[in-house]
């Protein structure tokens, strides 16, 4: 017998999914469509004269050393923005689920930072952090650390990854609560009358059942990595010192919508959707095998 | 009742549907904020006040890069508006889109308004003029590079009080002033303007060929030269001496100078302003610093700021309105207000000759320094200025070279040659979109 719901409409089903598919064309599939068509161009500022050139705006950038170099600026980043991000609210969330008294308050404060804009968090932290008025600043100089990311690309690398990531944790704490509250208790508590302690508990029983949410997170976390991060680079470092920080989707804005040259920002762009796409169909062929629904 | 006020309301919208139609608005964008956005604006009502045909509409469109942004997005969907404010390194963009904009000697000629090139500053305007000696953009709000010192820290480190003259005598007092326990002894706001820009400037060393690309799209930059080189190195062997200390692509020079934290600064003659304000230093302010082994130093500065850039697309009569509203700015007695209520300077002599005549200098030593140093001698092709494609871009690229050698990551040599390189594949690029 035959047990799902089946529409006998021909129409029907495709008529109830059409606005999704419309917004999904308009707003994702028309923009990206434009980019690509944009990439094999060459304009000028004001798009009075418009070239098609093919492939050089690809060209011109895979021969420009300091665009290569952006690549490794980008992995680092996304790679410790991700697994910083996903390391810490699972902590988080994990403590918060075993708080019992004002657990309320706890996971409201948790959320918070969700509600602020990666720019307002980037100039946050870099007044926090600022070189010589920053309240960090001045703490880690009593511990004889000499800190100034305007000039150190390594410490300027580690403040825009500790907002992006500060960003990003509300989010992934959301999902890491919701997962925990999921697990049936009786499975904990019987590993608990078998004798098993809290970390062993955690890494057998709660992290297997937690792997559908962390495979979701991960894929996320980088696409968040990827593209939502540049408000947070503009805020703070534009990129520098030299080119510590010039991850790819900021130096998409910064081409693009700061110096008007639509041909190459486009063709950045579309070489990182690319990228994106592969990492996101790499992720789910080899790392959703392991993920235990 | 009800009716009564509905009539007023009827009245009162057909009075200003008669007004709008009377009056030709004129949309200008900008991106003054504070107290210049102030003056902006009083500088508008004062026009819209001296005449009835036309009225200045002044709106703040954010930053210079995101104004222009958004002027480029408006033109592209057709609602461009008149007038807008661009600051000096989107000119080449500007003036290479023909079909965008109208020349401002051309708005001036069509509108039959008295209008002499000649009256103003040739630094100033060198700036925003073509080879043929017609002005493009009309020169709005300019400043220049200036030198300051903190008079106190130099007492403390047993110096005269007195700015040093050249870049050697700038680094014996450093290495006092260092001994003495100060911890941030110089350092520098907008550092390819000040350190490329300016510093080839003031030694009349080419920034680019073809008169720093004045002369054409075809030009490439010459930053990599053996003076530049040197200089570069310089500041960078200051920084491995704790004699430089980095503080930021734009303007963060400014607040450590003012604050106290820094001995020696240099930055844009609008950092005074904010130095006066925040009353915590006994400063000075001083021509740049030079090499004195360089023939012909120091020549004059170039200017930083923005000019105002007509539209086109417009309707005949609007322009005659701009026109009008640009005579309106070049009154003496109009520049002097600008210049002495922003400490821009004023873009023509005899606004110049006023404000001194009017005993403002004497009471506020220093404003007249971006001057005197723009005019310090004629400018040649090396010092009137800089016309690159897509500078934004290229400004970012030195900015880079720069902060690697600043780190210690590069020698000058090898970024400055980087900088080039990469520089002048942006210049091609801008060339080939704009044949």
């Amino acid at each position: 017998m035959e047990k799902r719901v089946v529409f006998r409409s021909a129409w029907l089903p495709y008529a109830l999914v059409a606005p999704q598919i419309a917004i999904t064309l308009v707003f994702f599939f028309w923009p990206a469509a434009q980019a690509v068509w944009y990439s094999f161009q060459l304009q000028d500022a004001f798009g009075l004269k418009t070239q098609f050139v093919g492939l050089q705006n690809f060209a011109a950038l895979f021969k420009d050393s300091n665009y290569l170099d952006s690549f490794k600026v980008t992995a680092v980043f996304s790679a410790a923005v991700a697994v910083c991000g996903i390391a810490i609210s699972l902590l988080l969330a994990t403590m918060a689920d075993r708080v019992l008294r004002g657990a309320m308050a706890y996971k409201t404060l948790l959320i918070w930072p969700y509600a602020v804009a990666p720019a307002v968090a980037g100039v946050l932290w870099a007044f926090m952090f600022a070189p010589s008025i920053g309240i960090v600043t001045y703490v880690l100089k009593g511990m004889g650390i000499d800190w100034n990311w305007i000039i150190k690309g390594d410490q300027a690398m580690l403040l825009v990854v500790i907002a992006s990531v500060w960003k990003q944790i509300s989010y992934n704490f959301l999902f890491f609560l919701a997962g925990l509250q999921s697990i049936p208790k009786s499975l904990i508590e019987a590993a608990a009358i078998d004798g098993a302690g809290p970390l062993r508990r955690f890494w057998t029983i709660v992290f297997p059942l937690l792997s559908p949410t962390t495979f979701f997170l991960l894929v996320v976390n980088c696409v968040y990595a990827f593209f939502d991060t540049f408000g947070v680079i503009d805020a703070t470092t534009q990129g520098g010192p030299a080119q510590a920080t010039n991850i790819l989707v900021y130096k998409v804005y910064h081409d693009g919508v700061k110096a008007a040259d639509l041909g190459g920002s486009s063709a950045q762009s579309v070489i990182l959707m690319f990228i994106v796409i592969v990492l996101t169909v790499a992720q789910f062929r080899f790392i959703e095998r392991k993920v235990q629904y | 009742m009800r009716n009564k006020l509905l009539a007023a309301a009827l009245a009162s919208l057909g009075l200003l549907s008669t007004n709008a139609l009377a009056q030709t608005e004129i949309q200008w964008w900008h991106s003054m904020t504070g107290a210049n956005n102030d003056k902006l604006n009083a500088l508008a009502t004062k026009f819209n006040a001296s005449q009835k045909n036309y009225k200045v509409v002044a709106t703040y469109k954010g930053q210079y890069g995101e104004s222009m942004t958004a002027a480029i997005a408006a033109f592209r969907a057709g609602n461009a508006p008149h007038l807008l404010q661009v600051f000096e390194v989107g000119t080449a963009t500007m003036m290479a889109a023909k079909g965008a904009i109208v020349p401002v000697a051309k708005v001036m000629a069509d509108a039959k308004e008295p209008f002499n090139p000649k009256a103003y500053l040739p630094t100033v305007t060198g700036y925003y003029t073509d080879l043929k000696g017609n002005m493009l953009s009309f020169p709005f709000n300019s400043s220049t590079a200036l030198f300051y010192i903190n008079k106190g820290a130099f007492k403390k480190a047993g110096l005269e009080p007195v700015a040093p003259k050249t870049w050697k005598e700038l680094n014996a007092a450093a290495e006092k002033l260092k001994a003495s326990g100060q911890e941030c002894v110089y350092t520098t706001a907008w550092p390819s303007w000040l350190h490329i820009e300016n510093f080839s400037a003031w030694h009349n060393v080419p920034i680019g060929t073809k008169q720093n690309g004045m002369g054409g799209f075809d030009t490439v930059f010459t930053i990599n030269s053996p003076l530049h080189v040197r200089h570069i190195a310089m500041l960078g062997d200051m920084a491995k001496k704790g004699l430089f200390t980095y503080a930021g692509r734009t303007n963060q020079g400014d607040a450590k100078f003012a604050s106290g934290e820094c001995a020696m600064f240099t930055g844009s003659a609008s950092a005074l302003g904010n130095i006066i304000k925040t009353g915590k230093v006994d400063w000075s302010v001083n021509f740049l610093p030079y090499h004195d082994d360089v023939k012909g130093a120091p020549q004059n500065s170039i200017i930083g700021g923005a000019s105002v850039w007509v539209m086109g697309g417009k309707k005949a009569d609007d322009y005659k309105g701009v026109a009008k509203f640009f005579a309106f700015l070049s009154r003496p007695e109009i520049q002097m207000e600008w210049h002495t209520g922003t400490g821009y300077v004023p873009i023509t002599m005899a606004s110049y000759e006023l404000t001194r005549k009017s005993g403002f200098y004497d009471k506020n030593p220093g404003l007249d320094l971006p001057i005197k140093q723009l005019t310090n001698k004629t400018p040649t092709e090396n010092s009137k200025g800089l016309r690159f494609g897509n500078f934004v871009q290229g400004r970012t690229v030195i900015e880079e070279e720069l902060e690697a050698v600043f780190s210690g990551k590069k020698e000058a040599k090898a970024a400055l040659d980087e900088a080039v390189k990469r520089g002048n594949e942006i210049l091609r690029q801008f060339e080939a979109a704009n044949k």
